[in-house]
């Protein structure tokens, strides 16, 4: 290799003077911390001055910032890819509206009523839900993936949809007898309370029963497992028991849809998305470390058992909000993390650009599913459409690599 | 803030001791009652045959498992009293198989041993990165920089992670086998750089390893394990004596000083069992 290096040469050397501590001249000084600090004595040349072009940072005074030059670029164009996305979603839910009428009502002209109408009442909060399940799904999937080191985890596994389906199934069957099915109250409120509940339930249930002196990703992942095929036959038998009206009501809520959400449900769901989306931002430092083996996160001063409570915590409420929303939309946690981490060349699946991808994906979806047949469908046939070949396809690409 | 540790500059290190240590998994204790006073400044191995609890103790020492009693301590503070973070800026420790996300470059690595010295707002400091650089450049990796991990070779894998132990700049060194699975060159290398850690910055080094002439070579001291117990410690030329290697590895063998660093060298003959 190259010497012209100054340490090198030094390298080079060392078994002669090795056996004298080469003390320098150097003047020490012992920061209050207790670990030894040095103030810009390093005598490195500049060749090195290429050595980290890898790692960028804006630095302002004491603050700094990593950024990754192509994420950002990623980020951007996602960014524009959504407003895009939201306005296809706008425009196509229903009657196809003109572009300027659909943003003269999102600005508040009332001039055409029914236009108005329909967009602020009925399409905004559709697009709305669109956006914030797809963000939330994608980003609960970054989070589980990274915790659990695998790609092939989502918070399927943490047993958090397929709990929130049991919960919504139960009050649907039990409360929804006769023939007009679910509705009032226990529709606008019981249901998504006991998704919810029933969603939160089963992921602690799963982190529980996974946890011995910590948590082991193999361990979360077939104790995820377990619970979600409990929950998936509880819910098989609740739905034997209902009418053929509510059962059907159910079956649409299983598959992920999308259909007749308004403003009371899309906008407490929208601002507890706001607030989990931030914190996981904010997580994102610790869980790249968490994703590292759990002794050299120990040694670098990580607390993993924290972590990845804090992490699998926000994940499940995460995949919660969404369900609550939509029901159980397949393959968006799935997928959405894994394109975010390819197109971005991260190293782990980011969380916010996992959230755009989510959110374009599920837009596009709703858009395609809503229009495509003579039929509306629901926005979860599109989405494992799309899905379920990605899967095909991520778990020969691991068999390959294991084998 | 600059916090970077040169070629020059010397570090000092934090007095690592165990007091009355007893450490085990799931199972009985693997250590029972065992203290140890790590000399600053040296390079201390640990050997022992298989099973003895070498890595256990190392482990203990690096806070990666807690005691069932007694206490690991620094500069007199128990380590449970210390926060994590701060720990990780005096003590580094590498794992026997450290696992990293794949697609994981060099420099990417390096800089993560930063983080103990990083907050939310300071992710990368001019320091940080005159800190990575120095250590790319001291484990001769600075051309690999952006080369992904899996991609390198074992004895390059194995300098990528002693790197970043270097980029978190703390006075005490531990390594968990830093040797094993590398042919005897890549073993040497690995063991001329820790020495050059230590004699250059001050470094203390506590390290496992499995060749005792490798270990008698590259020590200062030698701490001898047997059944969760330290049997002898002390210079390699004190503790490395033909009737300790028999009473503790049941291995016959002729002790030699090898000529170039006047250290004892172990020619094995034979297990008790095959020449008895």
């Amino acid at each position: 290799m190259s010497t012209s290096r100054p340490l090198e040469r030094q390298a080079e050397g060392s078994t002669e003077s090795s056996t004298e501590p080469a003390f320098a001249e150097s003047a020490s000084g012992e920061s209050d911390g207790g670990a030894v600090a040095f103030e810009g004595t390093h005598s490195l040349g500049s060749p090195l001055k290429s050595t980290l072009k890898s790692i960028r940072a804006l630095r302002f005074g004491p603050v700094s910032l990593r950024y990754y030059p192509r994420a950002l670029a990623v980020s951007g164009i996602l960014v524009v890819l959504l407003l895009a996305a939201v306005a296809l979603h706008l425009a196509f839910g229903g009657t196809p509206l003109s572009y300027p009428d659909v943003i003269a009502a999102l600005f508040g002209d009332t001039s055409k009523k029914k236009i108005h109408l329909a967009v602020t009442e009925f399409r905004a909060p559709r697009t709305m839900a669109a956006v914030l399940v797809g963000a939330c799904l994608a980003a609960a999937g970054a989070i589980t993936q990274t915790v659990a080191r695998n790609p092939l985890a989502s918070p399927d596994v943490l047993g958090v949809t397929a709990g929130a389906s049991f919960g919504a199934v139960t009050v649907l069957v039990i409360g929804g007898g006769g023939h007009a099915g679910l509705s009032g109250a226990a529709a606008l409120i019981g249901m998504p309370a006991a998704a919810f509940a029933a969603g939160i339930i089963s992921g602690t249930a799963v982190y529980a029963l996974a946890y011995r002196r910590g948590i082991d990703s193999y361990r979360l992942v077939l104790v995820g497992l377990g619970i979600s095929g409990l929950a998936a036959s509880l819910t098989t038998w609740i739905l034997t028991l209902g009418d053929v009206t509510s059962a059907a009501q159910a079956l649409t809520w299983m598959m992920g849809s999308l259909n007749g959400k308004d403003w009371a449900i899309v906008q407490p769901m929208a601002a507890a998305a706001v607030v989990l989306l931030a914190a996981a931002l904010l997580c994102g430092r610790w869980l790249l470390l968490a994703s590292f083996g759990e002794d050299t996160a120990v040694g670098l001063g990580a607390r993993v058992g924290r972590i990845r409570l804090t992490a699998l915590s926000l994940a499940v409420l995460l995949a919660a909000v969404a369900t609550v929303v939509a029901g159980p939309v397949a393959f968006v946690a799935l997928a959405s993390p894994q394109v975010a981490r390819m197109i971005s060349r991260s190293v782990v699946p980011p969380i916010a650009l996992s959230a755009l991808v989510g959110a374009v994906f599920v837009l596009l979806a709703d858009t395609v599913s809503a229009n495509a047949l003579s039929a509306p469908l629901p926005v979860g046939v599109a989405t494992a459409v799309v899905g379920a070949p990605y899967l095909i396809y991520l778990i020969l690409k691991y068999q390959r690599r294991l084998t | 803030m600059s916090v970077v540790t040169t070629d020059s500059a010397q570090l000092a290190p934090a007095q690592l001791r165990a007091e009355n240590l007893t450490l085990g998994y799931d199972g009985p204790d693997i250590i029972r009652d065992l203290s140890l006073d790590v000399p600053s400044g040296q390079v201390t191995t640990i050997i022992g045959p298989n099973g003895c609890g070498k890595s256990t103790l190392l482990r203990a020492l690096g806070r990666l498992i807690t005691p069932r009693s007694g206490q690991v301590t620094l500069d007199g503070v128990a380590l449970p009293q210390l926060s994590s973070q701060h720990i990780a800026t005096c003590l580094s420790i590498l794992p026997q198989t450290p696992t990293a996300p794949s697609g994981l470059t060099v420099a990417d690595l390096v800089s993560r041993g930063r983080h103990p010295r990083q907050k939310w707002y300071q992710q990368f400091s001019a320091g940080d990165q005159a800190a990575v650089e120095a250590a790319l450049v001291e484990t001769d990796l600075a051309d690999l920089a952006d080369t992904p991990l899996e991609d390198l070779s074992g004895g390059q894998r194995q300098r990528a992670w002693i790197s970043m132990t270097l980029a978190q700049d703390s006075g005490i060194l531990l390594l968990d086998e830093p040797t094993t699975y590398l042919d005897l060159a890549h073993q040497v290398d690995v063991l001329e750089l820790v020495r050059r850690l230590n004699r250059r910055n001050g470094r203390t080094v506590v390290m496992v390893l499995h060749d005792i002439s490798l270990a008698a070579r590259y020590s200062d001291n030698m701490v001898v394990m047997k059944d969760g117990g330290i049997v002898a410690s002390g210079a390699p030329q004190e503790v490395v004596t033909a009737r300790l290697l028999q009473e503790v590895f049941g291995l016959n063998a002729h002790i030699v000083t090898e000529p170039t660093a006047g250290r004892p060298h172990v020619i094995p003959l034979g297990t008790s069992s095959s020449t008895a």
